[in-house]
């Protein structure tokens, strides 16, 4: 049984099908990059992916269980317990130090565990800068920060969207890194992406256009650990 | 996480805090000024004089009813009672009306008098009348003698040898000293005032009282009940009010305390208003943290307690400080308009925290609500 599947989802719009009948399949611990153009319907599938929406028809098994007609209240408990949400913008609180941001995840998740928290955080490289508020962090730092949030309640599934998107070549080089170190430990990846390079360096890279997947890869230059045919 | 919250945010939050402290330091100053305008009344109409008169029901009443009749009320609201005991004695041959008193009880009673020298501190010494001063041509300084004649001879008629005998045995007289003018502009003009022991001397009679007057800090009910008990205790006696004092005491206290309550609940509704506004202000500004921490898994519960822990706290805050800074804004308004400092009522600091907390609480309900409506997958694509 994979660890997600979609079988012939659609997202309707008014008159606009933002999926079109989309089916995809994720084993555990696998790697997968979500590629294509603005409005190819990367969002739209990151959002029902990540329990944040649900689509207009057909199915999304998440191990096993079907939830796309789950309640708004159901959806939160999914996120909270099986998902891991990493964004673009990072989407760090202002006010909160970056040890904090870790473990406000925590917080709705179970109960806030400092030391738990570090670790995340010296996981990311980012021990020594926990204290620290957002703005005194760089972009490639708050992205770690945002990893380590992402990892802290141990998801199923970590969705990463556009996670270099906002960062400069050299914090792009770590944060992809970090990934595939994550990667080796075990960790479910899917990653939505319009950087090629980015893309390549999952196993597998499913191409999204118009709402429908229109390639799929297997990429030869994947250095990480096969896990999915364990 | 709320602490934070507002520790880390504080310009937003001392706007927020300052609201609810100016809020709360008004309605804690205006309900200390509620609850201490009657006792301030009622010292400034102490001024005009005694608001309850204690009557003999025949003729006249002991001193000894007197005492039972002041003893019914709390003596911490008994300003001033003065007994009279009056007579008509004669002063170079023409009558005038002489009323003993003790003289500290009429001052305090009647503190309106105006006295042009001194108040009669012993024995021997009179007050007399502005009008009764100008008919003798009285002084200040001046020696007089005053004449008693009992009733029971006075006027029956001198015709005879023998009569006029008696007459002259019966008659009894002191000297005084005149130590003050009384300006009232009213009928005490027409009187002389001693003591009662130098009207017992005068009148060599121990005679009964045909007046108490009494000036009593309290309100018109509470003063009918005094008023009720007195004339169910006490024998002999009649307690009445003196209504134009008690019922003008009555209104003006009712209509200030009913402006009171009309600018306190005006205020209260402002600084819900003004609440409500900046909550508004807070969530739409943190919009984008709510869908990432629903994002995270937080359910609309936990955000809505979030947000109004943050609100009740900001209330404790703000009343806290706001009840303080209200004893002192009492104190100002109490000092400018009484001329009189107010009494700290330790109860009002946690009834203001209390009252502010769920004024913020409530304010805070609407703009909270909203944040269940904040959808996480649109704030995090910006939309």
């Amino acid at each position: 049984m994979s660890l997600l599947e979609l079988k012939d989802v659609s997202k309707i719009y008014g008159s606009l099908h933002a999926l079109d009948h989309v089916n995809m399949k994720v084993e555990k611990g696998e790697w997968v990059a979500i590629m294509g153009p603005s409005g190819s319907g990367k969002s739209t599938m990151m959002n029902i992916i990540g329990c944040m929406d649900t689509p207009t028809e057909g199915q999304v098994l998440l191990d096993g269980k079907d939830i796309s007609k789950v309640s708004k209240k159901e959806q939160t408990v999914i996120r909270r317990d099986k998902i891991g949400l990493i964004f673009q913008q990072f989407y760090l609180v202002n006010y909160l130090t970056a040890l904090e941001n870790v473990m406000t995840a925590q917080y709705y998740h179970s109960v806030p565990d400092e030391k738990e928290a570090m670790e995340a955080l010296d996981r990311v490289g980012l021990a020594d800068r926990a204290k620290h508020l957002p703005s005194q962090l760089s972009g490639g730092e708050q992205q770690r920060v945002c990893v380590a949030r992402a990892l802290i309640n141990y998801p199923e599934i970590v969705l990463a969207d556009e996670p270099t998107g906002n960062l400069d070549e050299a914090n792009e080089t770590i944060v992809m890194d970090l990934f595939r170190k994550l990667h080796e430990q075990g960790t479910t990846l899917i990653v939505v992406t319009h950087d090629p390079e980015v893309a390549e360096t999952a196993q597998r890279t499913l191409t999204l256009r118009d709402g429908r997947f229109t390639k799929e890869t297997v990429n030869e230059h994947f250095t990480g650990v096969i896990h999915y045919n364990d | 996480m709320i602490s934070a919250s507002l520790l880390r945010r504080r310009s937003r939050m001392l706007i927020a805090l300052l609201s609810v402290a100016i809020g709360a330091m008004i309605l804690s100053g205006l309900v200390t000024i509620y609850y201490d305008v009657p006792r301030q009344m009622g010292a400034q109409f102490r001024r005009y004089g005694s608001n309850m008169i204690v009557l003999p029901k025949e003729e006249e009443f002991s001193a000894e009813d007197a005492e039972k009749a002041e003893e019914v009320i709390p003596s911490d609201e008994v300003v001033g009672a003065a007994p009279y005991r009056y007579e008509n004695v004669r002063i170079n041959q023409t009558t005038v009306l002489a009323a003993g008193t003790d003289m500290d009880g009429a001052r305090a009673s009647s503190p309106y008098w105006n006295v042009d020298g001194d108040w009669p501190a012993q024995t021997g010494q009179l007050l007399v009348g502005k009008e009764v001063a100008g008919k003798y041509g009285l002084k200040v300084g001046d020696p007089v003698t005053v004449t008693y004649t009992p009733e029971e001879v006075y006027g029956a008629g001198s015709d005879t040898e023998a009569e006029s005998e008696e007459e002259m045995i019966l008659d009894s007289e002191k000297d005084f000293t005149v130590t003050g003018i009384l300006d009232t502009g009213g009928s005490e003009e027409s009187y002389i005032y001693m003591s009662l022991e130098d009207l017992s001397e005068l009148t060599e009679t121990d005679g009964g009282l045909d007046i108490l007057e009494l000036s009593i800090t309290a309100n018109q009910d509470q003063l009918k009940d005094y008023a009720d008990k007195i004339n169910q205790t006490v024998d002999h006696v009649n307690a009445r009010l003196v209504k134009r004092v008690a019922q003008s005491e009555g209104t003006v206290l009712t209509k200030l305390q009913a402006l009171v309550l009309l600018v306190t609940v005006v205020v209260l509704a402002l600084t819900m208003i003004c609440v409500a506004t900046t909550m508004t202000a807070t969530v739409t500004e943190r919009k984008m943290e709510i869908g990432l921490r629903k994002a995270l898994g937080a359910s609309d519960r936990s955000i809505i307690q979030e947000f109004l822990g943050e609100g009740i706290l900001l209330g404790a805050v703000g009343g806290l400080i706001g009840a303080i800074l209200g004893f002192f804004f009492a104190q100002g308004v109490s000092m400018g308009v009484f001329n009189n400092s107010i009494v700290f009522r330790p109860l009002l600091l946690p009834i203001a925290i209390l009252v502010s907390m769920a004024v913020t609480g409530i304010a805070s309900m609407v703009p909270i609500r909203a944040t269940t409506r904040i959808d996480p997958a649109l704030v995090l694509k910006g939309e």
